[in-house]
This record gives structure tokens, C-alpha cells and sequence, in this order.
């Protein structure tokens, strides 16, 4: 399905993964169905969408508008309706952001709370009913690339191009565990099932070529949790990964990345026995 | 009544405060006469005289300074009406009166007159100095720190420091483990760092000058001030410093000097020097600013600390030869030596080498020759020479002369002169390559009698050679004399081995001999090969990816090859590889700059308490090996612990999670309109049921059916 001439600069599914969510550097984010890939509706916006969400229930979804054209930028929370004769373009809260732009937004537990991820590297927590800012933390020093909640959304992943991925607890967003690198992370995730989080990056495609430009050396890294060490890498891609999923059950990932392919991966079954020494001291 | 006059008794006129009107009127009385000076020693004139011999006198010190109007001031006696035979002189600054207490005293004004000159206050200053001799204090004795004290480390460990970003630390090497920290500062160097010869100090730069830190605490331990410094040398013995900075400075007789060498325990100047533009190589010709390219160090040490020697090419060529701690002229004079190109010290030896190029119809030579005698050893005539590099081996034995000469309009061809210092006569080895082959460098094995040539054939090959200077068979009679072959009898240069080394640059050798890394740095790949030279094998190659340094430690264990980020800007960092070419360690640290190991000083065991320990040393490693056990184990054990207090915290933060959550049900309920966790259950267990059909062939027979 064809999303209008610019880049989608986020997805996001449906509980069911009946509709997606895009959003895009068209200045429109827009509904589909996954089935029959119909576009169901246009949300036209002034400047280019760079973030969306479903919210908890699929009752309402925000998209995030990005600050170029004189335009600040903008967190919108628009209702979905059931159905699409209902559906209008009205939003139901706007936040204006003063400060460095957004660059992530995720709905936060029971809809309470929306966490945005910002240009400077900063994470704020904004009331989704009122718009107010409730708290903020510089987590990481340079742009956050991608913000990851856990299945309970209790605490969650972010990347930045500061060449660390961090996990931090939502409610205090106390840096719980930090990952280093060498390179821009562009992307984070954590799995669903074992102690294992996986990360993604690589230089700005245009330093490529100054680099160890071994065949296929971008990497997806896999570090222990809780020991913030490495543990493995998956090599594959041609060009930098700009972003990682896991499957909500655990048993494999997939990857995208700027040499324009996605690889799903498919975990061994030894990969879910192995543990690190102390780990058998349960 | 009339009135009368009004007198007030009680007026008291000291009351009134004049002070406003003081100000206005003070007078500028000078409190101190630092402008003048005494001159004794004046010819003694008649008033006739008088005015002749101050404008002799103005003329004489028109250098100095600038005497004020009426700034002579000569005295006479009444009674004879002679001047007394001394003058004072007001100058316009106390600057110029200090110049002249410096440069005129002393000065022959005439034949029978000599001048003595002296600041006008000091005269009052002497003359009041009491009559009793009053002992200055003693100073408190201030016992200084063990500068040698990280020998004494229980584990033998070796150091190292390392600069990363502003941060520079020095750590302990623990092989493959976390190095520990000794000390680290932040700017602690604006520069970078520098250890001296044999490990005792550390040097760091300022823009004021060096500072030396050592001793257990690091502690500042002297301070040099030489302002804008950019590089420094340490004498062998770690007894004086030379520092150099491209922008002079005045001294007190008014030159413009760069260079100062110190004396490292009382921190006091020696002397210093300008840097004449002639010895710095390749200036370019714009005065001032232009970027001078220095052949540093400029100030060579003989291996004793006793001699510090200077070269001054061209014409007026001459090794200028100085002797500590005076700092004067050998002998009071240069060896005068006319186009002198480089010189060098033999590293064991108070000899002195060098080479003069081609000049008319004396072909360039090749010197030696002793300091003490000036007596010339040994001098060999070279021809068509375009350059020579100078490579002393490390014990002093042998010197290799690297010798460039042009065969022809376009092409060079190169040499090796190898001079066996300490045979009879001072024999030379020819040492040529085949054709088109050129050596690039020439790396001696330390302590011993073999050395790499590095040589390149063409654009693309490169080769590493490997010879063995053999000493001349040594027999005990006549008869066995006879019978040695020719190149026995002689001694030779054999070739051991010749290696094609594709993208090496360099051959690092192991402080101790025998091993060496041949590497491709800076600018390579960082290819890394292991050599036993001994047994002529290749024990591994490994690789550091855009490697800038390869340096062994100062027992010959460990090579540390590292990536510093003055010359590249990603993956910088540091690979502790074992002599054998094992990786102990890789560590990436962002802002890498550079990591020196610490030199240790030479070993103070005798010879045969050396081969004693290496008779034993099967009972003294099985000491170690223990040791080395219990470390790592330790070592795991503290792992061990800190991961499972991990381990237990994170799950004690996912279950209180956990808890929370499950407590949000009923709200979540009410969001959604149904528990999603449990239709995630129930949707779970409805697995879809896949029907496969498998065909396996048992058995096939053909019949032909009629």
C-alpha cells in the first residue's frame, strides 16, 4: 500500500492488528486496514507526522507533527471511531512542545499519560488529560531514537544517537540499565520472553564508506539485561539498522534497515535454554 | 566700648586639616634610586677635561640605555678640584640600570681605567649590613617520597598511562583482566604525556612549562618554567631535561633563546640556547610564523648523562660538544666539521658518529671518532651518496649506515655499511639487496646481533629481512685458525630469513630481544604478525583494525597495540596481546589519545644471579602459576557475587512491576471493554491445527502387464 509520496516515520497496529496507524513526511498520518491494505482515513496535517500511536483500547490514537515551517512542535489526540462513516479530523487535546522537538511519543499505562522522547535526548511525561508537563529527565546525551515499552509498560528502552540504549522506569525514569556502544543506536527492543534486550544502529549512511565496510557488518547486537554485557551479534544487513521488533511472543525479531531490506529472524531452539552461570542458581 | 580685637585661646590650628591642600602640592619624592648606579674606576680630570669625558662617557653607554639630562653626575674635590674617580649615572628605567650593572662592570673603559659598576641602592644596602654574622635558618628537612616504590609491587606488575579524552590515568596492568587505577587526574597535561628513560617521572605539559610527577602519591615533584614549551628530552640517566618552544624567549643578556636544558633534581637552568634557523630542518625561508620542522632531539646525550652534544650544519659545520653539569664547551672548542648532515652517539661509548656528503672531489665519508682524543677511529669514502641515516645497535657494537646513493639520473639504489665497532681495525660489512629493491628502515635487535631491513620493491612489495651479524670465529690455536673458512674467519652478515610482508611498515622489536610484532601502522590496515626470530617462526598474526602504535612492555611479556584518536576518529582504543600474539584483552574507549607503558630501569641482578634464576626457573613459575590461579579465581568469585545481586534485584523490581499491573485490572477493563491478557491466553491456546501429509515410497515394482 502506497502511503502518499513521503517517508512513514512511524507505525503503529491495532490490539487486534485489524487497522495501522502511519505516519508520514506527506504531512498526513493515516488509518488502513490490514487486510485488504484500503486506506480508511487521512489525517492532513501542516507539517511532516512523526510519531503515532494507538492508544490502550484503540479508542483514540496521538500523532506528533514535527517543528519545521515556522510550526511548533505538536502532540495531537485524535478519537477513533468504529466506524469509519463516524470518523472526523476534530482532535480532542493538542500539546504544544516548547523545547527540542519530539522525536518518539507512546501512549503511556491506561492512557494517564503520554512519554515523548525528545531531540536533546531528554524523556517527558505529559498529562493526556490536561496537556500538562508532569516530569522530565535528560536521559541521553544526543537525540533519542526510539522509545520501546515493555508489555506492562513499566519501564522501557530507549535508543540514542549518544551511542547508548537505556532502560528506564516509567514512573520516576530513574536510569535502570545502560548499554554502550561505539555507534549511533537507532533502535531498541526488549524481549518479551527471556532476559535479552537488542540493538541496532550504525553510522550516518554517508560515513559508510570511511569505515570497516566489511560485506553485510551491520549488526543487531544482543546484550544480557541485567549484566549490560554483550552476548551475541546477528550480522545480515548491508546498511545501518534503523529499526527492531520483537515478535510479542518471543520467538523471533525482525530488523529493518537503510540497505532497504527487513529480515525477520527466527530464534534456535537452544537460544531459549542458554543461561549465564548464575543464572542457574535460581 | 570699643570693640577689641578677637583673640580665641581655645583655636588650635593643628586642628585645621590641610591635608586636601597637601595633596595638591606634595612633591613626588622618589623612595627608592633604582635608576642609578655607581661608576668606579673613572679617569681622574681636571674641570677642563670634565666635559669631554662625559660625552665619551654618554657614547660608551649609549647601548645600555638612555641617560637622563643631567644624568652625570661627577663628583669633585673642592680642594684639588679634580673629579674623586667616580660618577653616578641616572638612566630613564631601572631596566636599563640593571643592563648596565650587567654589562658595564667590569668594562675596559681604557688601558688603566676600568669601570665598576654598581645599583646606587645596593651601596646603601651594603653599608648598613651589621657587623655580626647572623646564620640564615636551616631549612627543614623534607624527606621525599620512594620514586622508585611501583617496583616493589608485590605482583610485578608493570604500569601504564594512559590519556583518554581530558582524563589521564596511570593503571596497573592486570593482563586480561580490569586494569586497576593507581591515580588519574583531569588536565592533568595540555598535551600529552611523557615518561622519562627509566620510569621515575612522569612529565606533563602546561602552558608555563613541565611539571615532574612521581613517587607512590604522584605528587608534583619539580617544575620547569619554560613558557609555550612543545617538546622535551630526558637525558639516559634521567639526570637533566632539555625543553624547547618555538617561541623565544629574552634572556638576561638579551638574545632570543628556545632552548633550555635543566637540571631534574635541584630544577635549576643550565643553560640555554637559541635555535639557529640553519639547524632546524626544512624552514622555510618567510621568517617569524612559518611552521619549523624540527629534527628534535636537537641536543644529543652520550649514554653516561656526562656529554650533551649539538650539531650546526653548512659550511661553518661543526658538533658542538658540552659538559654537564657546567655546561661549557668541551675542551673549549667544536669538533669543526664542514657540512656535517647528522650525527649520532654510540649508545655505550663516548664516540662520536656522523657523515659529510660528496664535496667537489672528496667523496662523502662516514666517521667515527673518539671524544677524549678527538683521534678519528675510523673513516670510510662513500660515492654517489645522496643521504645516510645513522643506526647504532643498542650495546654499542655495531653501527649500521643506511646509505642512499643514485645510480643513475633517475634511479637510487641503497646500502647497508654495517661498522663492527669492536673488532680490530673497526672491519665494514657491505650489505646490498638485489636489484630494485630498496630499504626503507633498519630495526636492531635490542641487546643482541640481528637486525630487520625493511625494503620495497616497486609499488607493491615489501619485504622484511632478517640478518645475524656473526663475530669472527674465535679459536684457541693456529691450527684451527687455518681451518675456518674465509667468512668464518672474517665474521659475516648473514641472511636469516626474507619475509613477504604485505602491509607492514614496521618491525617492533621486544625490549629483551628475540621477539618481534611486524606491523602495518598508521595509515595501514594493522596487520600484525608474531615472530620468533630465534627459531625463525611465525607464532601468529592477528590484527588491530587502523592501528596508530605498537608498543611493548619493558619486560618483553605484553605488546599493546592501540588506535589513538589524535589520528583517527572511531573504534579508538587498546589490544593487550601476550609475546605470542594471544589477545589477553580488547578494550574500546571512546577519545583514546595514548597509553605508554612505564620503563623500568635496568635490572640490578648480576649476570649470575640472572642465569641462576633461569637454572631454577621451573620452581619459580609453579609459585607463579599458583598465584595466577587464585587471582582469576577471586577474580570470578567477585564476579560472580556482583551478577547475582544483579540478578536479584532486576527480579524483584519485575515482580513489584508485575504486582502494579495486575492491581490496574479492573481499569484496564474498563478501557479496553475485556482483560487483554486473557484473550492473549485464550488466543494462545487456540493453535491452529495443520494437517501435513507425508508420502514415503516402501516399495516399487514394475510389471510389464501384457
Amino acid at each position: 500500500m502506497e502511503s502518499g509520496w513521503g517517508r512513514t516515520m512511524g507505525t503503529t497496529g491495532l490490539y487486534d492488528s485489524e487497522r495501522l496507524l502511519t505516519a508520514s513526511a506527506d504531512s498526513s498520518a493515516r488509518l488502513w486496514s490490514v487486510r485488504t491494505g484500503k486506506e480508511l482515513f487521512r489525517w492532513d496535517t501542516r507539517t511532516a507526522v512523526r510519531a503515532i500511536a494507538f492508544a490502550e483500547g484503540d479508542q483514540k490514537a496521538l500523532y506528533v507533527t514535527d517543528a519545521t515551517m515556522g510550526q511548533p512542535s505538536t502532540i495531537w489526540i485524535v478519537p477513533l471511531e468504529e466506524n469509519m462513516e463516524d470518523q472526523t479530523d476534530e482532535f480532542l487535546l493538542k500539546i504544544v512542545i516548547d523545547g527540542p522537538k519530539a522525536t518518539t511519543a507512546e501512549w503511556g499505562p491506561l492512557n494517564k499519560t503520554i512519554y515523548t522522547g525528545h531531540e536533546d535526548g531528554k524523556i517527558t511525561i505529559w498529562d493526556a488529560e490536561t496537556g500538562d508537563r508532569i516530569k522530565e529527565f535528560k536521559t541521553h546525551g544526543s537525540v533519542i531514537t526510539d522509545f520501546q515499552f515493555v508489555k506492562n509498560k513499566s519501564h522501557f528502552i530507549t535508543s540514542s544517537k549518544d551511542c547508548t540504549a537505556k532502560i528506564s522506569d516509567s514512573k520516576t525514569l530513574k536510569v535502570m540499565k545502560v548499554y554502550q556502544t561505539q555507534r549511533n543506536v537507532n533502535s531498541a527492543a526488549i524481549s518479551p520472553v527471556r532476559p535479552h534486550i537488542i540493538l541496532g544502529g550504525g553510522q550516518e549512511a554517508m560515513e559508510v564508506t570511511r569505515t570497516d565496510s566489511r560485506q553485510g557488518k551491520f549488526e543487531t547486537r544482543f546484550y544480557h539485561l541485567v549484566f549490560e554485557e554483550e552476548i551475541g551479534r546477528v550480522k545480515g544487513h548491508f546498511g545501518p539498522i534503523n529499526t527492531l521488533a520483537f515478535h510479542p511472543d518471543g520467538r523471533s525479531f525482525a530488523s529493518g534497515a537503510e540497505d532497504g531490506f527487513v529480515r525477520i529472524h527466527y530464534f534456535d531452539d537452544d537460544y531459549f535454554d542458554f543461561k549465564f552461570e548464575e543464572e542457574t542458581y535460581e | 566700648m570699643a570693640p577689641a580685637a578677637y583673640v580665641d585661646d581655645d583655636f588650635d590650628e593643628s586642628e585645621i586639616d590641610f591635608s586636601d591642600i597637601e595633596a595638591q602640592y606634595a612633591v613626588d619624592v622618589p623612595t627608592t634610586f633604582d635608576t642609578a648606579v655607581v661608576v668606579d674606576g673613572v679617569p681622574i680630570v681636571g674641570e677642563a677635561k670634565m666635559e669631554k669625558l662625559i660625552t665619551v662617557i654618554r657614547k660608551t653607554f649609549k647601548n645600555i640605555g638612555d641617560i637622563k639630562e643631567n644624568g652625570i653626575h661627577m663628583p669633585r674635590d673642592p680642594k684639588t678640584g679634580m673629579t674623586k674617580g667616580f660618577m653616578f649615572i641616572d638612566f630613564a628605567t631601572p631596566e636599563q640600570a640593571a643592563l648596565a650593572v650587567k654589562q658595564a662592570d667590569g668594562h675596559k673603559f681604557d688601558t688603566r681605567h676600568t669601570f665598576r659598576v654598581n645599583h646606587f641602592d645596593d651601596i646603601e644596602r651594603f653599608v648598613s649590613l651589621p657587623d655580626t654574622f647572623e646564620e640564615p635558618p636551616a631549612e627543614e628537612y623534607k624527606e621525599k617520597e620512594h620514586l622508585k616504590s611501583w617496583l616493589l609491587d608485590p605482583r610485578a606488575r608493570d604500569q601504564w598511562v594512559m590519556m583518554r579524552g581530558e582524563e589521564v590515568g596511570i593503571y596497573w596492568n592486570n593482563k586480561g583482566e580490569q586494569p586497576d587505577l593507581v591515580h588519574t587526574r583531569n588536565n592533568w597535561s595540555d598535551m600529552y604525556v611523557s615518561w622519562s628513560p627509566k620510569g621515575t617521572y612522569l612529565a606533563t605539559f602546561h602552558k608555563q612549562g613541565i611539571v615532574l610527577w612521581g613517587g607512590p602519591s604522584w605528587s608534583k615533584l619539580v617544575r620547569f618554567a619554560h613558557p609555550n614549551v612543545k617538546l622535551i628530552d630526558f637525558s639516559p640517566n634521567e639526570k637533566y631535561l632539555v625543553t624547547w618552544s618555538h617561541e623565544p624567549f629574552t634572556t638576561a643578556d638579551g638574545e632570543q633563546h628556545h632552548i633550555i636544558i635543566w637540571d631534574i633534581v635541584t630544577g635549576q637552568q643550565l643553560r640555554s640556547f637559541p635555535t639557529d634557523a640553519s639547524s632546524t630542518l626544512g624552514a622555510s625561508t618567510s621568517q617569524g610564523t612559518s611552521t619549523v620542522k624540527i629534527d628534535w632531539p636537537i641536543f644529543k646525550w652520550s649514554h653516561d648523562d656526562q656529554y650533551v652534544a649539538r650539531m650546526t650544519p653548512g659550511p661553518q659545520g661543526a658538533i658542538s660538544v658540552y659538559v654537564t653539569p657546567g655546561m661549557g664547551l668541551f675542551e673549549k672548542k667544536s669538533f669543526k666539521i664542514e657540512n656535517v648532515q647528522s650525527f649520532a652517539w654510540s649508545p655505550k661509548d663516548h664516540i662520536l658518529s656522523y657523515w659529510v656528503p660528496e664535496k667537489g672531489n672528496i667523496p662523502a665519508r662516514v666517521t667515527l671518532q673518539k671524544l677524549a682524543t678527538r683521534e678519528i677511529l675510523r673513516q670510510k669514502n662513500l660515492f654517489n651518496v645522496i643521504d645516510c641515516k645513522l643506526f647504532w645497535q643498542s650495546e654499542g657494537d655495531y653501527l649500521s649506515v643506511l646509505v642512499e646513493r643514485a645510480k643513475s639520473k633517475k634511479q637510487t639504489v641503497t646500502n647497508i655499511e654495517l661498522f663492527r665497532y669492536r673488532e680490530k681495525d673497526i672491519p665494514v660489512d657491505v650489505v646490498e639487496l638485489k636489484q630494485g629493491e630498496d630499504v626503507t628502515n633498519l630495526f636492531w635487535e635490542p641487546n643482541g646481533s640481528r637486525f630487520a631491513l625493511l625494503s620495497q620493491e616497486g609499488q607493491n612489495k615489501t619485504f622484511v629481512h632478517f640478518y645475524h651479524v656473526v663475530k669472527p670465529g674465535a679459536v684457541k690455536t693456529a691450527k684451527k685458525a687455518a681451518k675456518l673458512t674465509n667468512a668464518e674467519a672474517m665474521g659475516e652478515v648473514k641472511l636469516l630469513k626474507t619475509v613477504e610482508a604485505k602491509g607492514i611498515n614496521q618491525v617492533i622489536w621486544s625490549p629483551k630481544g628475540r621477539f618481534c610484532v611486524l606491523g602495518g601502522v598508521r595509515g595501514f590496515q594493522g596487520d600484525l604478525q608474531f615472530w620468533d626470530i630465534e627459531d625463525l617462526q611465525l607464532m601468529n598474526t592477528g590484527e588491530h583494525y587502523m592501528c596508530t602504535d605498537v608498543e611493548w612492555d619493558p619486560t618483553g611479556r605484553y605488546v599493546m597495540s592501540s588506535v589513538s584518536h589524535w589520528r583517527v576518529q572511531n573504534d579508538t582504543g587498546f589490544t593487550l596481546w601476550t609475546f605470542t600474539g594471544q589477545i589477553l584483552t580488547r578494550q574500546n574507549v571512546p577519545l583514546f589519545k595514548q597509553l605508554l607503558w612505564r620503563p623500568r630501569p635496568p635490572t640490578l641482578l648480576t649476570p649470575e644471579e640472572q642465569a641462576k634464576i633461569r637454572k631454577n626457573l621451573k620452581e619459580y613459575s609453579r609459585e607463579f602459576d599458583e598465584a595466577d590461579a587464585a587471582q582469576t579465581s577471586k577474580v570470578s568469585r567477585e564476579v560472580l557475587e556482583k551478577r547475582s545481586a544483579l540478578l536479584r534485584a532486576w527480579k524483584e523490581y519485575v515482580a513489584r512491576c508485575e504486582d502494579e499491573y495486575r492491581k490496574q485490572r479492573n481499569a484496564r477493563i474498563e478501557i479496553y471493554g475485556f482483560d487483554p491478557d486473557e484473550e492473549d491466553e485464550r488466543a494462545k491456546g487456540e493453535k491452529e491445527s495443520l494437517e501435513e501429509w507425508v508420502e514415503e515410497v516402501i516399495e516399487e515394482t514394475e510389471e510389464v502387464v501384457e
